[in-house]
């Protein structure tokens, strides 16, 4: 429990008093996300982006674990039996377009989620072990949908595990090897599809243990909020519980109508249509790139075009790309700036929405055809990337004038309003 | 010292991949690539308008009929159709007597073994039979096609960019070689065995015009088998092969987003509501 | 909790803070709302259930049954064959005239599922015996169609997982089984082919 004035759980009838004794299980809940869990009153749309991943995470458990009852990892009969879901199956169609488009959203929901806390510092200090799990869960996220999309056994999905496996081979000495390891053979075939298939299958698990880590994490110091102010006292939260379960339920809804939209609308928008061909180790498609999710990512593989102090292109492209993700690990000690909230600090607010626009234009330039202008301006993104956070943000924390503060959460959004900020029953009179 | 030090890890990091940027960008080559007939004379699909389009879209039973008659009359002498059973015409409105006939009148058979040899053999499709295609396997497919492989239509207005209107732009875009284009690129040839067809990605194309004259096939319902009349019906009936499930998921959609838009409003009323008086 | 006091003044909205929401009267008018969003919720999630559980019925292609010829001529008297449909197996049986003689002399009245070897048979073809093989208790495939495996007592089929013991008729006549041998859906295309299904 963070804050001593959290609700205690009291339960009124027996049978949840005994279940109190024998299983405490609703408390937990309870004091989780429930009455219990005091949360700043002032987070903003924001914030609803944690609850939605975890949404999107339980509709690709569940449609996954239907999947699978119909799904056959086998490189003889893969694809034909994803076509045996469209078209057989009981509503198979749905729950396969669920599923291939529920990856998308949980990308979109996490990616919303990620910048919310990089403008808000929420990585910072006290929070930086919440920090460390979600990148965990984000570097799980990205192998879990890799492999889901290997399993339709199309042409995007076996050059996508050709191309990808194919990064270990950039690692000096060891890398050939490591490569035929994790696929079982020379190519891509049935031994890396069933592995590929039983680990994508336990993956999403480990992520929903990851993330059971990663609330207990920020129930210690309790949520960060758009002012970066820490809690003081009771006027600056709210219980979890029905307050912001009300804005969750709110934002879960206009969550499902984009999601249904695209599920039963435009299914295949953010597919491939080389991954409706069956695999074919002897004919590469013309124009392969990855799921939109990693096109940041592709972009500053392919950015690196020249060896360099003797270390080689491929090599460079390889390092930046793990890289890229791998120095979020590293944020909450290279930004030493004590404020968190973007809205407190003029310069990193500004290169935050570059950054934004960076990662975006990175985006476009990882699916667009290789051009002299496209490698350039990929080149140029990639630098800045990498600049924004090894460079900019140490430099800017140290010289960077913040705007003035709020004393407190209650202070910043009630401006004074004396009947609701003082604690329940002592304004009474006044 | 390691005060000192550990704040400029970072940013050493950081220049040292600014720094193999930059040098990327130095080592680049900066020649302007050559300009290829395939990016200048590729033309997109033609605007060709389907029932199925638009959230209320919905297949045209009669039109998929016809679809079905080019496909079996024309393109199934090369191409498979191995993902579709007879069973799912009657989805487009054949009769369950009509689909047992056509399975038995295909024109290719079912592969079986004989019951007392055990060789193998065919047999008279039946309804629950997948669409038998015209070749045994790819070897036998290539060596009929000059080494082109008919890809297997099943799914192929899902798998091609452009979908149905682009496999109708194809079938009825085959040309002469441009005058302009043998100007722009004199080494531009139409090796043998290819046929010139601007819609094709790179405008060679192994595949011989199907559909050569109207009327080549005569439609029951009366409909002139223009070119573009037979290659708007196969894409059509190529649409729905290939998502037969379309009509249901849409109407499935519309009560889907029309519940959850309710939803949506009761759920921000409630939180309205919940939060009335209160400040944040 | 314990250190907050009540308010007495019912006008005042009780502010409501990191504690517990409060139930007060003000919230109570607006229940129905609540009431209402959780509720549409509900029947929402409720629907979805319709399609998750719907899926593990048997697929179109599963059900999408083909019928099954049989070619009668090639089965000696006194044997049978085994064939599948619906993946499933059926016992296609040549009876001897003195296996019919047997099953026409059982009162029926006396068996556990009362039928006749005529109601089992078709009119002009009492040779012919064709049920599914699979033993009405739990499923097993009987013993028997052909004389080599063991036919139990009553000289039809005998089912080795617990002892179920069919008639000529492949009527039950011991064991814990209920039901006599399912006689399917079947049709005599000529003299010596049958249509099942």
């Amino acid at each position: 429990m963070s804050f001593p004035w959290a609700a205690h759980y009291a339960p009124k009838n027996p049978f949840m008093r005994w279940m109190d004794e024998k299983l405490p299980l609703p408390r937990l809940v309870y004091n989780a996300v429930g009455a219990g869990y005091p949360v700043p009153r002032n987070l903003n749309y924001f914030w609803n982006f944690g609850v939605l991943a975890g949404a999107a995470l339980g509709i690709q458990i569940i449609t996954g674990v239907i999947l699978a009852m119909h799904y056959a990892a086998n490189g003889l009969v893969a694809f034909d039996s994803v076509e045996h879901i469209m078209r057989d199956v009981n509503s198979g169609w749905l729950i396969r377009y669920a599923h291939a488009n529920g990856a998308s959203f949980f990308f979109i929901v996490v990616y919303m989620h990620i910048f919310r806390g990089l403008y808000y510092g929420s990585y910072k200090a006290p929070r930086e072990m919440v920090w460390l799990l979600g990148v965990v869960i984000f570097l799980l996220m990205m192998a879990t949908a890799f492999m889901g999309y290997v399993l339709p056994w199309g042409q995007m999905s076996f050059w996508g595990a050709q191309v990808i496996t194919g990064f270990f081979s950039a690692i000096p000495v060891v890398g050939e090897p490591i490569r035929m390891w994790l696929l079982g053979g020379f190519a891509p075939d049935n031994d890396a599809l069933n592995r590929f298939f039983s680990l994508h299958y336990l993956l999403p698990f480990v992520i929903a243990a990851v993330i059971v880590l990663h609330i207990w994490a920020l129930h210690l110091p309790g949520s960060n909020n758009p002012t970066g102010v820490a809690v003081q006292g009771p006027e600056d939260t709210v219980p979890f519980h029905p307050y912001y379960t009300a804005k969750d339920g709110f934002g879960l809804g206009v969550f499902l109508i984009c999601f249904s939209l695209m599920v039963f609308f435009a299914p295949n928008a953010l597919g491939h249509p080389d991954n409706y061909i069956p695999a074919n180790p002897l004919s590469t498609p013309a124009h392969i790139v990855p799921e939109w999710y990693f096109l940041p990512f592709y972009a500053i593989l392919k950015s690196f075009t020249a060896n360099f102090l003797g270390v080689p292109a491929k090599l460079w492209g390889v390092m930046a790309m793990f890289g890229a993700i791998l120095l979020l690990f590293f944020l909450p000690w290279i930004d030493r700036s004590p404020i968190r909230s973007g809205n407190y600090r003029p310069i990193y607010k500004k290169l935050f929405w570059v950054l934004v626009v960076d990662v975006l234009l990175l985006g476009y330039l990882g699916q667009a055809e290789v051009t002299p202008t496209v490698v350039l301006l990929s080149q140029l993104c990639a630098g800045y990337y990498f600049a924004h956070f090894l460079i900019v943000i140490p430099i800017i924390a140290k010289f960077e004038t913040p705007l003035p503060l709020p004393n407190s959460i209650s202070e910043s959004v009630l401006h004074g309003e004396a009947a609701e900020a003082a604690p329940y029953g002592t304004a009474a009179t006044a | 010292m390691l005060r000192f030090f550990a704040p400029l890890i970072a940013p050493l990091v950081g220049a040292l991949f600014v720094c193999s940027l930059l040098w990327a960008i130095v080592m680049s080559p900066h020649a302007p690539a050559a300009h290829l007939a395939s990016e200048e004379f590729h033309l997109a699909p033609k605007a060709i308008h389907y029932s199925f389009e638009g959230p209320l879209g919905r297949y045209d039973n009669e039109q998929l009929q016809r679809g079905f008659q080019v496909y079996k009359e024309v393109c199934s002498a090369c191409h498979s159709m191995r993902l579709v059973a007879f069973r799912d015409l009657e989805e487009i409105g054949f009769t369950k007597p009509e689909v047992k006939a056509l399975a038995k009148g295909w024109a290719t058979e079912t592969p079986s073994l004989n019951p007392d040899t055990g060789e193998a053999a065919t047999r008279k499709s039946l309804p629950s039979d997948f669409f038998p295609g015209p070749y045994p396997n790819e070897i036998a497919a290539r060596a009929g096609n000059n080494n082109a492989l008919p890809p297997d239509m099943s799914l192929l207005a899902k798998a091609r960019e452009g979908g149905p209107a682009y496999i109708a732009s194809l079938v009825t875009g085959y040309a002469d070689v441009p005058a302009d284009l043998k100007k722009q690129f004199p080494d531009f040839n139409v090796p043998p065995g290819l046929h010139y067809n601007p819609y094709f990605a790179n405008l060679n194309i192994a595949m011989p015009p199907p559909l050569v004259s109207d009327g080549q096939v005569t439609y029951a319902d009366g409909t002139k088998a223009t070119r573009l009349q037979m290659a708007t019906d196969v894409s059509a009936f190529l649409m729905w092969a290939a998502e037969p499930k379309l009509e249901n998921r849409k109407r499935t959609g519309i009560a889907v987003v029309g519940y959850l838009i309710i939803a949506t409003l009761l759920a921000f009323a409630a939180y309205r509501n919940i939060w009335h008086g209160r400040k944040h | 909790m314990a250190t907050l006091e009540t308010t007495d003044d019912p006008n005042q909205r009780p502010p409501v803070i990191g504690g517990a929401y409060d139930e007060g009267q003000g919230a109570r008018r607006r229940d129905f709302l609540n009431i209402a969003a959780v509720s549409f919720a509900g029947v929402g999630a409720a629907a979805v259930l319709i399609p998750l559980v719907n899926q593990m019925n048997p697929s179109a292609d599963v059900l999408a049954l083909a019928a099954v010829e049989v070619d009668l001529s090639k089965i000696a008297a006194g044997s049978g064959i085994k064939i599948a449909w619906r993946k499933q197996p059926v016992f296609v049986r040549y009876l001897m005239p003195a296996e019919i003689a047997e099953a026409k002399a059982v009162p029926v009245a006396s068996l556990r599922d009362p039928q006749t070897l005529d109601e089992r048979t078709k009119p002009g073809h009492e040779n012919w015996l064709i049920t599914m093989a699979v033993c009405t208790h739990l499923g097993c495939v009987p013993l028997g169609i052909t004389p080599t495996e063991s036919r139990g007592q009553y000289g039809g089929y005998f089912c080795p997982c617990h002892g179920s013991q069919y008639d000529t008729a492949g009527r039950i006549r011991a064991g814990p089984a209920p039901k006599n041998l399912v006689v399917p859906e079947y049709a005599f295309k000529s003299a010596t082919t049958v249509q099942i299904g």
